[in-house]
């Protein structure tokens, strides 16, 4: 399995060069990161050309990397009382930036041939801008419709080029993109039944978000690259 | 006479054959349809989001929630995403127990399936009769894992106990008598396996009398056959996978093509469909039920010749015993830290996908070397399946609408997530 997609590798490699860049994986997985101004030409080449044959989209899936690799457990202020003790929060970060940190916000393309039996993972950084836009692959693939409607609904992602780009999940009238990691997970807006107006209304949520379990990243050295036996001693 | 006109419809949310609650909103012209637009998400839950603030395994009991028909399929996903990114090894017998466990989920899903789109498109009995078998199927979930439905029996490492060895007995009351409650226990005086097995043999005669109600019943091909054509370009274009695929004719099946677990050991085939019509998706799929219940086949012999452990033993993922934690203070230390921290996974990224019943279910999950995910992406094949629901029902009748809802197996809980 892995020497096939070695062979893979190498085939890409060889049609692409510098335009694919592959990322290590530590599960036998094959990822390449490639532009955004790239992304539609690449995909289209592995679509149709034969030795390729990515025939189908499987997912497409946003990422928004802003709290990558940040843990929020802190023991010397732990108060010891209440469910969040020792936790500490992220400053909320507002969306009106004028620009995103350049790896903020990521499109995830995960395609699968089935004349080749092969699954590739593609990755695109959608750059600096706010809001951030990419190239639509509707045109290549046309699964990726609505794939690509969640994305923009969640994170807020704009697809060029996407014959009907409208929130597909959030509720109609829904104000915010609710998986960026700046989102809180309790919401902005609660809906209750206001007996004056007679109707049902929106107002400030009135819970308050909590941890129950911190998140912890602890270096495990089971994991670590360095200290497994090397054939070369 | 007055021109007719063409109007917009709106079909659900809350329609008895909206399969949950799926908003159609439906461009007619007369009686057929121009254009389809379902509005989703009436029933979204976030569970990405929410696996993102909790420690690995206590997502597993939103995956049951997904798609709540095949519950133990999701939670393979699941598992299997993470069993990736820490190298875990599950051990063989967990892996029959998981293989099992699957397909009889799968005779579940395509039961309720068959039942639900039999009812939609005027076959009544075909409910009652599904769900007589589904009683049975719900008993092993109940037995092997404590509830009927929510199973969170897959766990990271393997399964979370051996089978049992015995089964839970029905019990006289006012509403049963002794005659009906002997019955009903006939079949679990022995273990679960001997209880599987004799479902097992008693399921293709069931599968027949499904098939002598609709296989050759002239309304139902009436329904049926040449409703919601997808041809073999079309359903790749789509992204459509699992029997949906396999009814327009292109062989795909992940537990051939890419085996996980032990789907490499045993021995079925893959039923295809030929003209892709709702009528040849019906065809897999009863195929499917026999092809399924052949596997448990297989697998009951195998677990019943082949004692061992159903869990790694390695207690940095998965819990000591209760036993064990008691007199050993390692154990009681790492005990306390799975259940106050859960266990961290290795920075990476890796997408699992598995055969559910309705098609390929992927997880796709990202750390960055914490106890909770950075993100979790469900790959539901219903979602893709319903986005082509436009294309398949143009040009139809208004009522082949419910049969083409019908014939998409759709469940709301995983196109909604």
């Amino acid at each position: 399995m892995t020497n096939r997609y070695e062979i893979l590798a190498a085939r890409i490699d060889e049609r692409f060069g510098e335009q694919m860049t592959r990322v290590a994986s530590n599960c036998g997985e094959l990822t390449f990161e490639v532009d955004k101004d790239d992304l539609h030409d690449i995909a289209t080449a592995l679509r149709n050309e034969a030795e390729f044959g990515f025939e189908m989209l499987m997912d497409v899936c946003g990422v928004d990397y802003l709290t990558y690799g940040s843990d929020e457990w802190t023991t010397s202020s732990a108060t010891g009382t209440g469910f969040s003790r020792g936790v500490e929060r992220e400053p909320v970060i507002l969306d009106e930036a004028d620009e995103f940190d350049p790896r903020r916000f990521a499109v995830v393309y995960h395609l699968l041939s089935l004349q080749h039996n092969f699954r590739l993972r593609l990755r695109t950084y959608t750059g600096t801008d706010n809001p951030p836009v990419i190239r639509s692959v509707t045109d290549i693939w046309n699964g990726a419709n609505w794939f690509e409607r969640e994305v923009f609904d969640l994170y807020g992602i704009l697809f060029l080029g996407h014959p009907d780009l409208r929130r597909i999940l959030t509720d109609y009238g829904f104000i915010g993109h609710p998986f960026r990691k700046d989102f809180p997970l309790s919401g902005n807006v609660e809906v209750i039944y206001d007996a004056e107006k007679g109707r049902v209304a929106y107002q400030p949520v009135s819970i308050e978000p909590r941890t129950l379990v911190p998140r912890v990243i602890r270096d495990d050295n089971r994991y670590s690259e360095d200290l497994k036996d090397r054939a070369d001693g | 006479m007055a021109e007719i006109q063409s109007y917009t419809m709106n079909f659900g949310p809350q329609h008895p054959a909206a399969h949950g609650v799926l908003r159609l909103v439906l461009e007619m012209e007369g009686e057929v349809i121009q254009r389809a637009d379902p509005h989703i998400g009436l029933l979204h839950r976030a569970t990405e989001k929410l696996a993102e603030s909790k420690p690995y395994n206590q997502t597993i009991g939103y995956m049951d929630r997904l798609d709540y028909v095949s519950m133990m399929c999701n939670e393979h996903a699941y598992v299997m995403a993470i069993e990736k990114m820490l190298g875990v090894e599950v051990p063989v017998r967990a892996q029959y127990i998981r293989v099992m466990f699957d397909e009889i989920t799968r005779i579940l899903n395509h039961l309720m399936w068959l039942g639900a789109h039999g009812l939609d498109i005027g076959a009544m009995t075909m409910f009652l009769y599904c769900f007589r078998e589904r009683e049975d199927l719900m008993d092993t979930y109940e037995a092997v894992s404590g509830t009927r439905m929510h199973a969170t029996y897959y766990r990271p490492g393997g399964v979370y106990r051996d089978l049992p060895e015995s089964m839970p007995m029905y019990q006289e009351s006012k509403f049963r008598s002794k005659k009906e409650v002997n019955r009903l226990n006939a079949s679990r005086e022995g273990s679960l396996l001997d209880f599987i097995e004799a479902f097992t043999d008693k399921f293709p005669g069931c599968v027949d009398e499904y098939e002598t109600l609709l296989t050759d019943n002239r309304i139902w091909k009436q329904r049926t056959v040449n409703i919601g054509v997808v041809t073999p370009e079309r359903a790749m274009q789509l992204g459509f996978s699992g029997p949906m695929i396999r009814g327009s004719g292109v062989e795909w099946d992940l537990r051939k093509k890419q085996p996980y677990e032990v789907y490499d050991l045993v021995d079925f085939d893959i039923p295809v469909g030929v003209n892709g019509d709702c009528y040849d998706r019906y065809l897999v799929r009863i195929e499917e039920l026999r092809q399924s219940n052949q596997i448990i086949k297989q697998c009951v012999d195998w677990l019943r010749a082949n004692p061992g452990p159903v869990m790694v033993d390695d207690h940095k993922v998965v819990a000591p015993s209760r036993v064990e934690m008691k007199d050993d203070m390692e154990s009681l230390i790492h005990h306390f830290k799975l259940f106050t921290e859960g266990y961290c996974i290795p920075e990476g990224e890796a997408y699992a996908a598995v055969e559910h019943p309705k098609g390929e279910f992927g997880i796709y999950l990202i750390s960055d070397g914490a106890n909770k995910p950075y993100r979790v992406k469900i790959r539901a094949p219903g979602f893709a399946h319903l986005s082509a629901m436009s294309e398949m029902v143009e040009g139809h009748m208004l009522a082949d609408v419910v049969a083409v809802i019908g014939t998409q197996d759709i469940v709301f809980g995983e196109v909604d997530r």
